[in-house]
């Protein structure tokens, strides 16, 4: 009778989370949901650069390499084919995440560039784009990072093992993430690892 | 033989009490390594602040307002002061933050943090993904830059504060959102979870008693479960909790009436507190600006 009941219990519980094919669905989903929200962000960022470039060349038309980085960063960015299925294509991703890196370090060229024009600086319409910009980047930061989030939920449960097997079944693949290492690594300041040791000390 | 190992014994013991020290400390100093970000604080009021900075007097009165402002006009506005966000920047904490305190409320996601770093002399405003319309960035970055750091330059935090609260409540004024509801209402979800358990509870009880006896144990608590799970999906939904309820339900009926199991009302546990402050559920995407002074 004892037997009976755990096996019974077992079985059912088993029954219920169905070998991990609801959460592969809905973890599948999740990830399409967060996907659209970092396409909706870099979009957002994109929109943003005509009206940036058109501002910043009423101050500073001479800067010419730096608005012309970004004008073709912005085209570049345009001309990826943007579907659903990127997020299945391990090579169109690196391409897009490419494209939208370019994109990136232009417009932070840019903003540099713009600290030398004291009128740019002080101009109202400047100040509110470089808000929206700043804002915008944050966003995408935070869209990606939820991203990578969905991605990793949805990655282990494909690969490890009870559910990999119904993974395999139907064909459920590991999807690839942003590789944020070498952005890190470029935005680390050094004071960082300095200040580290010191943050130890109230730990103890 | 024996007090040899006996000796022996006495020697490990003796050796992990002289390693277990630094053992400990290495293990909290790693720990520590793997926690070094700030941690998030509690949310138990409108108004957190961790640096001593204002006095009671001037809490009290950000509070009511922002209390007020609240019963009112249903959005939910918080202040955090903290020393510092290193070694993280302002935004990562301030994003970690919401995403815990769950300010606004749910499916309107009308909440603002006003988020001050005072030894970094930083200050974040976050909005709520319901507010970017009537909050743009470039408005929170305006708030920012002429009201509040203005003051804080000159020392006067709570001036500051108060002054941009004011700026920030006025441009929320603007915006149509719906009415405020009871705090009753807000936990609804927990309270059809409670009732449906005690549905699941009484079923098993009073009809499981009868079923048992004409079909026996077994088949009788499948019945039971399948039933019950049912009922609990068209009367609520997610699908999860229902198969919860099921699963109590079965459990309830195999195992027979007098026996324990009423631990299954834990589950009643739901994020709200009894009555408390707490953030409503509402969502951030990383809107809203930064500055310093």
């Amino acid at each position: 009778m004892r037997v009976w009941q755990l096996l019974l219990t077992v079985l059912s519980v088993l029954a219920l989370s169905g070998c991990g094919y609801n959460t592969l669905q809905s973890t599948d989903e999740q990830i399409k949901a967060s996907w659209a929200e970092v396409l909706n962000q870099y979009q957002r960022r994109a929109d943003l650069v005509p009206n940036l470039v058109s501002t910043v060349k009423g101050f500073a038309a001479q800067e010419q390499t730096v608005l012309l980085g970004v004008t073709n960063a912005r085209a570049k960015v345009g001309s990826v084919q943007i579907t659903p299925e990127l997020i299945n294509n391990e090579q169109a991703f690196a391409k897009f995440q490419a494209a939208q890196g370019e994109l990136t370090s232009a417009l932070s060229r840019l903003l540099v560039v713009s600290e030398n024009y004291p009128q740019l600086k002080s101009d109202a319409n400047f100040r509110d784009l470089q808000a929206q910009l700043e804002g915008t980047e944050n966003r995408i930061t935070v869209a990606r990072n939820r991203y990578i989030k969905t991605v990793q939920d949805y990655n282990i449960t494909v690969r490890s093992f009870p559910s990999n097997l119904t993974a395999m079944m139907f064909g459920f693949k590991v999807k690839p993430s942003f590789t944020v290492e070498n952005e890190k690594e470029i935005s680390r300041p050094p004071t960082v690892d300095f200040s580290a040791p010191e943050q130890q000390m109230p730990a103890k | 033989m024996i007090s040899a190992r006996l000796s022996s014994k006495c020697l490990l013991n003796d050796m992990i009490r002289a390693w277990a020290p630094a053992l400990l400390i290495a293990l909290v100093w790693l720990s520590g390594l793997a926690h070094a970000e700030v941690a998030v604080p509690p949310l138990r009021a409108h108004v957190t602040d961790l640096t001593n900075t204002l006095d009671t007097a001037q809490k009290q009165q950000l509070e009511t307002r922002l209390a007020q402002f609240e019963a009112k006009k249903g959005a939910q506005i918080a202040v955090l002061l903290i020393p510092t966000t290193q070694p993280e920047a302002i935004e990562q904490y301030s994003i970690r933050v919401v995403d815990a305190w769950k300010l606004g409320r749910k499916g309107i996601d009308d909440g603002v943090l006003l988020l001050i770093a005072k030894d970094d002399r930083t200050l974040r405003i976050e909005v709520g993904y319901g507010l970017e319309g009537v909050l743009p960035d470039a408005s929170a970055k305006r708030i920012i830059a002429e009201t509040i750091a203005p003051h804080f330059k000159r020392g006067n935090y709570y001036a500051g504060i108060a002054t941009g609260i004011e700026q920030l409540l006025a441009v929320i004024e603007g915006e149509s959102l719906p009415p405020p509801r009871e705090r009753s209402a807000i936990s609804g979800s927990v309270k059809n979870l409670e009732s449906l358990l005690f549905i699941a509870f009484m079923l098993a009880m009073g009809v499981g008693g009868v079923l048992r006896k004409f079909f026996g144990r077994l088949p009788a608590a499948i019945i039971i479960g399948f039933v019950t799970a049912m009922l609990a999906w068209l009367i609520v939904a997610p699908i999860l909790i229902a198969g919860v309820v099921g699963v109590i339900a079965f459990m309830f009926t195999l195992v027979g009436g007098g026996r324990g199991f009423i631990g299954g009302g834990g589950f009643g546990q739901g994020g709200f507190g009894g009555g408390g402050f707490g953030g409503g559920g509402g969502g951030f995407g990383g809107g809203g600006a930064s500055g310093r002074w």
